[in-house]
This record gives structure tokens, sequence and C-alpha cells, in this order.
């Protein structure tokens, strides 16, 4: 399959200068408490994170069609970017990679990045791998049932296509042109296996064509491009054509948790070859190439997301930890409420 | 009130419940234009029509994946499986996301389900089409397991699951299905999960079992008073998980005697939590050792019939001859 590319402007894509400003505080804001994170966790203050760079691109383009307090997130725990433009802030994810008492994913029963708010209609995911696949098929299903003008997304790591739950999920929702859109961000390796070896095609949205839904592989460091395909596969849901396989080819940049080393199954090189194409700089380049705004004003936005992070990790740090009494709440539905 | 076997009466409630609130339905295999294999839901398609009684492809970690996704956006769906024997591919999706997520979430999402499973043997079933799986299940916090065994347990079992905020395992033996009828009064009553039932009182031993080995322990006590004079209690567990502890436990305080038999493999089966119960709370009060009965530790049914009959009956009237050895312990 050919990768598809814009020379679209934001303008032909309904996207206002507030909107390019927007994603990129948001993909700047995941980028930099991904790197705060990481910080933490090697100051011992957090056993355990999962890095986001990369991304960002491809998760804030695909989140960004998305209405919120319509349509329903199924991301999985690389998907920092998306539970922002949901409207998760700086401060609740802390909460979750400190494990306190106020993480609305979990109230620390979790691991960090286990997304999860009713509020926001993030769905919670485990660690095991696509079993949120058939659940974005069932939420659409439901959806559809009940008459709602709305869409779910389902995101998830090329690793995750090789489990069978990935393919019922994918299988289902296109029997049913359930309303859900189904977005891989495929950065090469599940943890250290490569694409090679997961796989003998070249681009996982090929097998779209096996379930009889449309597939499309975008650049994933190209916000126009994934947020393009996006938007026409939101439509797509919404006018009930059905479910799209959308492919953003991306790459991480640091290693799949903190507990991982990727020098071990990747080069220095390689890494930093990817770093060149990075999705932030792309927006940046093209937002100052069109006077949307200028160097100073980016630092600017830089300097005032790094103290809003850096509040959001001091006022998490100091929040009360689970209280133990509660670790039998919550097995099942409790009459008080 | 009329009479019904086992099946009939898991139709009529769902049927009911399907009828009274329409955010409930049904998928799986062969439900739709087949009405199930084992007829459950005949007329159903037609009825409620293909949006609420969904045929699925054959996926069973789908069907409980789909279900749940359909409880987490205000529906209630009742996911059949149609042999237990094939649950096993959705074992992940029930023990790792249906039953967890409430856990996980502290309280905010919960799974309101139904998952049906014909179950056990005795049917010429054989290795896929006869096994015991409630042990498994009953094993995971944060699901409800319940296999009742008669036609009026059955139908207010089912409207209490559906009824029921979190997921519920739902086992239905294949061999009580058309063998064991029983009056089922039809004021929509529900019978609470987490309740076991005396079903047959006695003063001399406590039986306690389930599923279609509840129906053979019964015969096998009417044949020990009507021969020995002895009276068995018999206990109907009917609700694995939540265990009702305490009616178990009253009855062995009354019969110092306390015997357990299930379908299912020996060895870490149900039979053995319950055993271990009885002899937590009540060693001092037992006038001999805790008998289990409980299947041989093989693999599974095998098919032959006289191999199938040594698994439900290893020797000749074996039940009767525990029961009695227990009371004259």
């Amino acid at each position: 399959m050919s990768t598809q590319v814009t020379d679209a402007t934001h303008e032909s894509l309904g996207l206002t200068v507030d909107d390019l400003l927007s994603m990129h505080r948001m993909m700047l804001t995941a980028r930099l408490i991904d790197e705060a994170a990481l910080r933490q966790n090697r100051m011992g203050r957090a056993p355990f994170v999962v890095p986001v760079s990369g991304h960002e691109g491809c998760q804030i383009a695909t989140a960004w069609p998305m209405r919120r307090g319509v349509d329903v997130w199924v991301p999985y725990y690389r998907d920092l970017g998306v539970v922002l433009v949901a409207g998760m802030t700086p401060e609740e994810i802390f909460l979750g990679i400190f494990s306190k008492a106020g993480d609305p994913s979990s109230a620390g029963r979790q691991m960090p990045n286990h997304w999860s708010s009713r509020r926001l209609a993030i769905v919670s995911h485990s660690s095991p791998i696509a079993t949120q696949v058939p659940h974005a098929a069932g939420i659409a299903y439901a959806m559809r049932y009940r008459g709602e003008d709305a869409v779910v997304a389902c995101w998830f790591g090329e690793g995750a296509t090789s489990e069978g739950d990935w393919h019922e999920g994918l299988n289902f929702a296109a029997i049913h042109r359930a309303p859900v859109v189904f977005i891989c961000e495929n950065n090469e390796y599940a943890i250290s296996v490569h694409q090679d070896k997961q796989m003998a095609v070249k681009d996982v949205a090929s097998r779209a064509e096996g379930y009889g839904m449309p597939g499309v592989v975008v650049d994933g460091s190209d916000v126009f491009a994934c947020f393009s395909a996006m938007k026409e596969a939101h439509d797509r849901a919404r006018a009930g054509e059905g479910p799209t396989l959308i492919e953003c080819k991306t790459y991480r940049y640091l290693p799949h948790t903190s507990d991982d080393d990727d020098k071990t199954y990747r080069t220095r090189a390689e890494v930093e070859q990817h770093r060149h194409h990075d999705p932030i700089d792309r927006l940046v380049a093209y937002m100052i190439g069109r006077d949307i705004t200028d160097h100073e004003r980016i630092q600017a936005a830089h300097d005032e997301i790094k103290g809003e992070v850096e509040a959001a990790i001091t006022a998490a740090w100091d929040a009360p930890d689970p209280d133990p009494a509660t670790a039998t709440r919550h097995v099942f539905a409790e009459d008080d409420g | 009130m009329s009479e019904k076997n086992l099946v009939t009466a898991i139709r009529d409630s769902l049927h009911d419940e399907m009828a009274r609130d329409d955010r409930v339905l049904l998928l799986g295999e062969d439900v739709g234009t087949r009405g199930g294999v084992f007829k459950v839901s005949e007329g159903f398609l037609d009825e409620f029509g293909e949006q609420r009684v969904i045929d699925t492809p054959l996926a069973e970690s789908g069907i409980v994946g789909v279900a749940i996704g359909m409880a987490l956006h205000g529906l209630i769906p009742v996911a059949e499986i149609e042999f237990a024997d094939f649950i096993h591919p959705a074992f992940d999706q029930i023990l790792s996301e249906a039953a967890r997520m409430r856990y996980r979430t502290n309280g905010d999402w919960g799974c309101p389900m139904v998952i049906r499973a014909p179950c056990g043997g005795g049917i010429h079933g054989a290795l896929y089409h006869s096994q015991s799986i409630e042990a498994f299940y009953a094993h995971i916090p944060g699901i409800k397991v319940v296999m009742p065994s008669t036609p009026a347990d059955a139908a207010g079992m089912l409207r209490s699951a559906i009824r029921d905020p979190d997921p519920v395992l739902f086992l239905e033996h294949k061999k009580c299905y058309r063998l064991i009828k029983g009056d089922v009064p039809e004021d929509g009553f529900t019978t609470p999960i987490g309740s076991a039932d005396v079903k047959r009182e006695g003063s001399d031993l406590t039986v306690v079992a389930y599923g279609y080995e509840l129906h053979r322990c019964l015969e096998a006590a009417a044949r020990l008073a009507a021969e020995e004079g002895i009276e068995a209690e018999v206990v109907d567990v009917r609700s694995l998980a939540p265990l009702d502890v305490e009616t178990i436990l009253t009855s062995v305080r009354k019969t110092s005697r306390a015997m357990v038999v299930y379908e299912d493999n020996r060895t870490y089966g149900a039979g053995a939590e319950i055993a271990a119960t009885i002899a937590e709370r009540e060693m001092f009060d037992l006038d001999a050792p805790i008998v289990r009965v409980g299947g041989p530790d093989i693999p599974a049914m095998p098919y032959a019939a006289a191999l199938e009959h040594y698994y439900m009956d290893p020797e000749p009237d074996h039940l009767f001859v525990r029961m009695l050895e227990l009371a004259r312990f």
C-alpha cells in the first residue's frame, strides 16, 4: 500500500490557527510530561513509566476529530497524547504515575498509563495486549443500537495486531458496520521484536481488506495526514458506513518502558535517524513557514508548559496515597455507592 | 405455577427479561436463526429482531469481549457460549477484563453482563462436550458463578443474574436440561445469587452438592431413608461464588457429618473449598472426617459408554455406599 501524503494546508482540512496552536501545545505537553516522568523514574519516585516520545503526532492528530462528551476513547498504554486530548490533565497523569488515591484511572490500583475515566469516556484497559479491541466493537454496536450519533476510536500498537482479540474485534465491527475507527501506531517494535518477525506484510493496514473495511497508511509524524485520515474515518463511522483501519507509521524514541533497554535490539543511529522526522518539529516548521508563530513564541509555550508540568508533579507528589483499608473495595458493586 | 423442564425454565426467564428491558440482548453462536443448539432462544430472532439476537462468528473471546463493550455502554448482554468446553479462549476476557473492570477502575466502570454456558457430562459428549469449568471461574474475585439445577432455581437465578450490576457466569448442566422437571411460579420471582438451598431435610448427615450430582444425591438419599432409615440432608450449593457458607454450616452443625459431591475433577475442585470451609469452622463438631466425592482426575469425560459410565459411577451405587459409610462411621 502507498502511504497517503498530504500537501494539504491546515485550511484545506478545516483546521484553524487555534487548532494548530492547540495541537502543538498538546504534543509538547505530552513530550515534556514524558521527559519529566522518566526523570522521576530515575530519581526513584516512579517505579515504572511508559514513554510516548515520537508518537505524539499521530496520537494528537487522530484524537483531534473526536468529540468530547459524545465519542468514546479506547486507548492503549502509550496513548498519553490521546488522553490529553480527551481531557485528562497533567496533574491527573502524575497522580497515576505516583499511584495516588486521586489517580482518576484506578486510584493507584493499575500500573501507570492504564488510562480510564468514565467522566471523560476513556475506557479502562489492562496489560494483556489487544483485549480492548473487542470492547471497542461492542461499545460501537451499543451506540448504534441506542441510536446515538457517536463514534468509538480504538488505538493500539502493531504488536497488538498479532493477537486473536484484534482479529475478533475487527471482524465483528466490520460485519455490523459499527461506528468505530481502529488506529494502529506502528512503531516497528513489539518491545524488541521487529515488525519483520511479527508479520509477513509491509503494512498492517493491508489486512483491512480481509475484514471488508478500508485500510489507510499514513506518515505518523505528519499531523495533517493523520488528522485527514481520521476525519474521513470518523465521518464514515457517523454516516453508518462502518469501521476503518488507519495505520500510522511512527517510532518511539525511548525504550518500551522504564524497565526496557532498547540498546539490546536497535542501534542509536536508527533512533537518531527517526528523531529527524519529529512530528513536533514538523508542525513547528509548518507554522513558522506560514507565519502562524515564531521561534520566540514557541519557546515561550515550551517554558510555560514546562512550568505547568513541574507544578503538576509537585501537586501530585504531595497528594495522599491510597488508604490500605480500601484495597478490598469495589470487587463488586457497592450498595452505598 | 406450571411444570417445566430446566431448559424451558431458562428460555422463559430469558424471554421475559428481554421483553421487560430492551437493554438486554443475546449474542452467541447459533442463537439466532437456529434458536440455540439447545433451543433456549427458539423464536427469539423473530420476536426481538437481529439487533437483539445476534448470531456471532465462531470466536468465544470475541463474544465475551464484545459483550463487555456492550455492558460498558449501557446494555445488558447475555453472551452464550455454545458449550462450556469452548469457553477457554475467552478466559482472559473473563479474568482480566470482565471480572477486574470494577476493581481496576476503583468502582468507576462496571460490567453488568451474563455469560451462559451449558456444561457437564453424562450426555455422551466426550472430552469436549462434557467439561465442568466452574472451579476455574469460582476462583476469580469479581465474577459470580452459579449453577442452578432445578427449573425454579434456574428461572429465578437467571433473572437475578441479568439484573446484577456485575458479571455472572450462569452454568447450565446439560444432563438436567430435559431430565429435570419441576413447578415454576409465573410471578417473575427472583432467586438470590449467593444463596444455597436445602433441597431435602435430614438429621443424620449433610450432603452438599450441585448440578446433576445434586439430583443423584437426592435419589441416593431417598433410597438411604427407605432402605436404611437414615435421613440425609441435601444442600444445593447452586451459587459457587459467592458461596453461601452459613446455610452449609448450619446443616453440618445439625448433622455433624459432611460429604461434598461434585462432578468436576476431584483435585482443586469446588468440593475442596467447601470441605476446607467446613473443616475450618466446624472441625470439633464433626463426628466423622469430611468425605469428598469428585470426578476422577483424568483430563475429561471419555466418549465410549463404558468409559463415561466409569467417570460418573466409578463403582456401583457409589453415592449411596459413600453416604451409608459416612452415616455409620
